[in-house]
């Protein structure tokens, strides 16, 4: 393979794997915060156990993330060169205050946070969780604003071949920004309410009914039931803002080649795109034109209209469709366990079975979502300034070769062993219930020592 | 005199890459060194170890992630010839990194019969990435020689790299620990410190043997004068703190911290150094910083938020490193 297409899946592989962590860490900070907040206002030590048994997941996914995030900031020099020799003077500043503002923030005080309950005062500890909680929110608001101007570049012009920045908020906030921005923060609220939820439901399910328990699932199912309704009109509403700016990305999420109305939704297909058509359709009638033009009659882009400029349509298609379906069998899962929850105030078996496996559920749509987005922009580094062709390095196959494999073999590893501790620690703190020892909690003569 | 922004901008810049620089190298280099050191301590003795860096690591390594930045958006061109060059070894690095990173959490969560594996996992993490960035820096300093001296002496320094970061980890290890433990750490400091030496000798010298252009940097009247401070100060600080591991530790714990400082001390005197060495070039020979430095008006804005933020880092770092100073106690969440 050329180191074209290498370079492609290494860094796909690399973000795709950085991508996991963050989406746990940006709404897990929140979740902590308000754990922490309950056991401020009630005094009540379960809120206080939930939030040690969540620390240490943040813990985890934030080194993971940490990691992961180094990496890719040596990626762009190693393999895409070109990137910030053309678009340097914009992505720079946003980067740099990714690092300065956010990276920083979470960084230090996740220290004072983890491991400083007993060493700082409690209202510090407290401004530790939210000064973590805010940075790590503030690194997803710069990236995105990045990957945003890439998909809808604004705010700039070019003199020799290379980007100038002439309006910097139009460059933050360009126009998919705040679509993106909300969709991201959502999914990775998402994320964490059904991780938190599933690995809660898998202590139910081995007979823990501690009062941690409860309220760790209760938080999880009904911030999941909140968030999905959101989730699914945010997702449209991008979607909408797509479709103004990014066109051919829209014909092939919805895989539809000729430009006109009453287009319909297609359920399934398999886009053949050297035939340009789709095989085995099964189809709701005027659908795609009802949904993206509220009108049966609404014109739909075809992706004929963009001939040799279109990105690859079966993966944003079915990567779209993975997304979409995940989304609403979130709906259907949170909300009956909401459902159980509220009314009977139990959970049936077989509900909790499903949310166990339903723990990975973001993730899955978080990466899929991710994919419609960025194949979707291809052949586009940034939409109409530079080819992604244009920015790969001059790096040999064979070495870009040699460094992927290694990637996917640590990544694999990584993720098993992620996976493993998580489940350890749920299976720990089912055990424990509420009989572990809390000293920082429950002796108040040990709660603040001095630190010297 | 006033200098016009275009040339004032990227200067700064490179000033603040090497700042960025040198704090990564003193910070990580102790966290990285107690890695190293993980080979020869005991069980107990690595977990009093890795508390000593628990609630630091995470902002130690974000200084690289700052200089890296700060090459990439700062000085783009140099960051991707720079990096496309060493392609292989900035992988090893972060295939260490990611090691050391994650084993460092995992060794604290996993079930206790596979503690061990993961302490091995530290251990090679953080060899692994000291050996690679002594590895780049030697190559670097050769002016990105890939011929065979290029890499003999990439070896030769990415050894004396991990000695001194070893050397660091030790110094860390003496201010945060006490009793047995403590009195390791001097002998191991002591070993160290040897190799360390050689280290510094040999990229000081090959470096002026190796670029007609910086000899003449340093060896014309009066130049010579001025930066005799340099070597000489080093060389006194080296001898002072070897002197010291024959006395060390002193009842009540006086000057624990001491010998980490010293050697902060003495990298520092190196790194000024090197920069004196490259100064104006950010790749040998090739490019100057202003060759490869972005815009004027995208190093402006960056620098406004600079100017902002890097002293709230400094004071919140150090408060963090307040919080938890003083011998290190067994970390725990709760």
């Amino acid at each position: 393979m050329d180191p074209l297409m290498l370079s492609r899946i290494q860094f796909g592989a690399n973000i795709s794997f950085h991508i996991l962590f963050p989406a746990i860490t940006i709404a897990l900070g929140w979740v902590l915060l308000f754990f922490k907040l309950r056991y401020n206002a009630t005094g009540d030590s379960a809120w206080m156990r939930a939030y040690f048994t969540w620390v240490k997941v943040f813990a985890l996914s934030f080194a993971m993330g940490v990691v992961s995030g180094v990496t890719m900031s040596f990626q762009f020099g190693t393999n895409w060169p070109g990137y910030m020799e053309t678009v340097g003077n914009i992505a720079g500043p946003l980067l740099a205050y990714e690092v300065l503002t956010a990276f920083f923030l979470e960084a230090a005080f996740l220290g004072i946070m983890l491991f400083g309950f007993r060493r700082v005062s409690n209202r510090i500890h407290t401004l530790a969780t939210v000064l973590v909680a805010g940075g790590t929110t503030l690194s997803a608001f710069w990236i995105i604003a990045l990957n945003s101007w890439m998909q809808t570049p604004v705010g700039f012009e070019m003199r020799d071949g290379v980007a100038h920045a002439t309006d910097w908020w139009a460059i933050v906030f360009n126009p998919s920004m705040p679509y993106r921005l909300v969709h991201m923060l959502l999914a990775s609220g998402l994320t964490v309410s059904f991780l938190i939820g599933g690995l809660s439901a898998l202590r139910y399910l081995y007979g823990d009914r501690s009062e941690s328990m409860w309220k760790a699932l209760r938080t999880g199912v009904f911030t999941a039931a909140i968030l999905i309704p959101i989730q699914i009109f945010a997702g449209d509403q991008h979607g909408l803002n797509t479709l103004e700016h990014q066109p051919q990305k829209i014909a092939a999420m919805e895989a539809n080649w000729n430009t006109g109305p009453n287009v319909p939704l297609i359920l399934f297909a398999l886009p053949d795109e050297a035939a340009r058509e789709n095989r085995f359709e099964v189809t709701i009638p005027d659908g795609a034109s009802l949904i993206l033009r509220h009108s049966a009659s609404g014109v739909v882009p075809g992706l004929n209209d963009y001939a040799g400029n279109h990105p690859p349509v079966f993966p944003v298609f079915w990567a779209f469709r993975i997304m979409v379906g995940v989304g609403v069998l979130m709906l259907v899962v949170s909300w009956s366990a909401a459902f159980f929850l509220k009314r009977r105030h139990s959970l049936p078996k077989l509900l909790a079975l499903v949310m166990v496996p339903m723990a990975l559920s973001g993730w899955l749509a978080t990466l899929a979502g991710w994919y419609t987005t960025e194949i979707g922009r291809q052949p586009w580094l940034v939409t109409g300034v530079l080819k992604t062709t244009d920015a790969v390095g001059p790096v040999a196959g064979s070495h870009v070769a040699l460094t992927l494999a290694i990637y996917l073999i640590l990544y694999a590893l990584l993720l098993i062993a992620y996976l493993g501790v998580l489940v350890h620690l749920a299976l720990k703190a089912a055990k424990d219930g509420d009989a572990s020892p809390l000293p920082g909690v429950m002796n108040a003569a040990l709660s603040q020592p001095a630190a010297k | 005199m006033t200098l016009p922004w275009p040339t004032l901008l990227p200067l700064i810049f490179a000033g603040l890459m090497g700042l960025a620089i040198l704090i990564y190298v003193i910070l990580d280099g102790f966290d990285l060194g107690i890695g190293i050191l993980f080979a020869v301590a005991e069980d107990a003795e690595q977990d009093t170890m890795i508390a000593a860096i628990g609630p630091f690591w995470d902002a130690n390594e974000t200084w690289l992630v700052l200089a890296v930045g700060l090459l990439l958006v700062a000085f783009p061109l140099a960051h991707g010839l720079i990096l496309s060059a060493l392609y292989i070894p900035v992988f090893l690095l972060l295939v260490g990194l990611i090691l050391r990173g994650v084993a460092f959490d995992f060794r604290a969560k996993v079930p206790a019969g596979r503690k061990q594996r993961w302490n091995r996992i530290f251990f090679l993490g953080s060899v692994i990435a000291s050996l690679a960035q002594g590895y780049m820096l030697g190559v670097y300093v050769l002016g990105l020689d890939f011929g065979l001296a290029g890499m003999a002496f990439g070896a030769l320094v990415a050894l004396c790299l991990a000695a001194a970061y070893a050397a660091m980890g030790a110094a860390w290890v003496i201010y945060k620990t006490e009793g047995e433990l403590q009195r390791k750490a001097v002998l191991w400091l002591r070993r160290a410190l040897v190799l360390t030496a050689l280290g510094m000798v040999a990229v000081s010298l090959a470096t002026p043997l190796a670029s007609p252009r910086i000899f003449d940097k340093w060896f014309v009247w009066p130049a010579m004068l001025y930066l005799s401070p340099l070597p000489i100060l080093s060389a006194v600080l080296f001898l002072w703190l070897w002197r010291q591991t024959f006395h060390l530790p002193k009842a009540d714990d006086r000057h624990a911290l001491t010998p980490f400082l010293t050697l902060a001390a003495i990298f520092t005197l190196g790194f000024a150094g090197l920069a004196w060495s490259f100064y104006p070039f950010v790749v040998p020979d090739r490019l100057t910083i202003w060759q490869a430095a972005s815009a004027p008006e995208s190093l402006a804005i960056i620098l406004a938020g600079t100017v902002v933020v890097l002293p709230i880092i400094i004071f919140y770092s150090f408060y963090a490193y307040r919080v938890f100073g003083g011998k290190a106690t067994d970390l725990t969440y709760d």
